[in-house]
């Protein structure tokens, strides 16, 4: 399909959607459990993207509502064009991020995810201890949760020491080859 | 008969108590599950809200490992992971994606692996052992949630219907129990803001538990470590919440059905739950 707008162009090149396909019908945002934290809500992000300006894509991109969404794909099961909001969620998360322009309430969210990363990186798998100590060094939440851990340990749910997995170099010339490769990363 | 075993990070660590009952009712329906040999963490929310290639190559190591071993088919019991190996291995079917990924994982990789989730690894194995089975007939009312993960995006997974799913309630009646109608069967519980936005997963299951509380269930059914760490270990801040304090216990499905086979509590995990069962 022809598409002129670089905007739009560009989300249909990576995520398969035509955002033109949405005709506002609202049935996103009724459904949406967090469309109440957000911005504006998803069937309004879907509006600013049909628009195709850069000045309305900025809003997008600087908005909560990217960082707020959760993908528990709720708009996407009701969405009578079966348009794919979570992905092209995804697909302005990665823009957000590579264009440094990220709403500073999401600061915790993706300080999470990073430190989520890490330790995949790592380890293998995940290492709930390094996790949220990773995270606690990143936002100074130094308090949270301290009640819970004991607890957690106490009823066996909580590991000392991380599992690793064998191929440890495999695992991180996938993250060298992705999110740390400076040539394509958040392409 | 045998079956490849996905188990992912959870089953390994704040939920291990749901491996522990997949595995204790595999082994009393004679499945046999073989694990994936140096399995990876599928890369969860975090790789997809970060990097689409790494949240594709990290799952499709997985698929790739598990296809070297010979497995035909795997059963994967967290909702998330699920979730992410089914997109993926529906992503890869992109030709350029799947040359651009195999290059990644530096791995060969067909896409052929089943992968299925727990219950329809009972559906279709387990049926009519667990009916013959049953000793201790499971005789609760109880809420069977489904969260979002297991049944969306419909397209991709196929499995049940994604408004008012009825696996859960099935399998629940088949061991003795009486699945309520409620309103939050597939809303979502906050999942993976559960560190970084507690406020949102208060908010989110505080809602879930009130709407099984008012209509009386005796415990919630779950088949996502996500959505039982959310209801069960985030339930002190929750109830501070909520107008009336719950304690309404949250089991995993797996649970359930050992405890109708006559397996201890035991060695079901029941024990390592936040809230007490006392089912």
């Amino acid at each position: 399909m022809e598409n002129n707008n670089k905007i739009s162009g560009d989300l249909l090149l990576h995520t398969g959607v035509n955002v033109a396909r949405c005709y506002q019908c609202g049935k996103c945002t009724a459904g949406c459990v967090l469309a109440s934290e957000m911005s504006f809500p998803p069937s309004y992000l879907m509006r600013l993207l049909q628009t195709g300006t850069e000045k309305n894509y900025e809003r997008v991109l600087q908005s909560k509502t990217i960082w707020m969404c959760v993908n528990c794909e709720n708009c996407l099961g009701r969405c009578p064009m079966e348009i794919d909001i979570p992905k092209v969620m995804d697909y302005l998360r990665e823009q957000s991020l590579s264009q440094k322009k990220a709403h500073s309430e999401a600061k915790p969210i993706i300080a999470f995810h990073r430190s989520f990363l890490d330790s995949i990186k790592f380890t293998g798998r995940l290492y709930e201890i390094g996790l949220i100590g990773a995270f606690k060094a990143r936002t100074f939440r130094l308090t949270q949760d301290v009640t819970l851990a004991p607890k957690m340990y106490m009823n066996g749910k909580l590991h000392l020491m991380p599992e690793m997995v064998k191929d440890r170099k495999g695992i991180k010339e996938i993250f060298s080859k992705t999110i740390d490769n400076p040539k394509t990363k958040n392409k | 008969m045998k079956i490849g075993f996905y188990p992912g990070c959870s089953l390994k660590g704040s939920s291990r108590e749901y491996n522990e009952s997949v595995v204790a009712i595999a082994k009393a329906l004679d499945i046999e599950l073989v694990e994936i040999k140096d399995w990876n963490c599928c890369g969860a929310t975090a790789a997809h809200s970060m990097n689409e290639e790494l949240s594709l190559s990290l799952p499709a190591r997985i698929l790739a490992l598990a296809e070297a071993q010979g497995l035909k088919e795997v059963v994967v019991p967290c909702a998330a992971c699920y979730n992410r190996l089914m997109v993926t291995q529906h992503e890869l079917k992109d030709e350029g994606k799947r040359a651009r990924v195999t290059e990644i994982i530096n791995m060969p990789y067909s896409g052929e692996l089943k992968i299925i989730n727990v219950l329809q690894m009972l559906e279709t194995y387990a049926m009519d052992k667990i009916q013959a089975k049953v000793t201790k007939p499971f005789a609760h009312k109880v809420a069977c949630y489904y969260g979002c993960l297991l049944v969306r995006p419909h397209k991709i997974l196929q499995f049940d219907r994604v408004e008012d799913p009825q696996s859960m309630d099935t399998m629940i009646k088949l061991i003795g129990g009486t699945p309520i109608d409620w309103a939050f069967k597939t809303e979502c519980c906050g999942a993976g803001f559960s560190v970084s936005r507690t406020d949102v997963v208060v908010k989110l299951s505080g809602n879930i538990l009130e709407d099984a509380a008012s209509r009386s269930a005796e415990a919630i059914i779950v088949a996502c470590p996500m959505c039982q760490s959310n209801l069960d270990m985030r339930r002190a801040a929750i109830n501070q919440s909520l107008s009336k304090p719950s304690d309404i216990p949250v089991i995993f499905i797996t649970q359930a059905i050992g405890l109708a086979l006559g397996i201890s509590p035991k060695e079901l995990g029941l024990e390592r739950h936040f809230v007490t069962v006392k089912l």
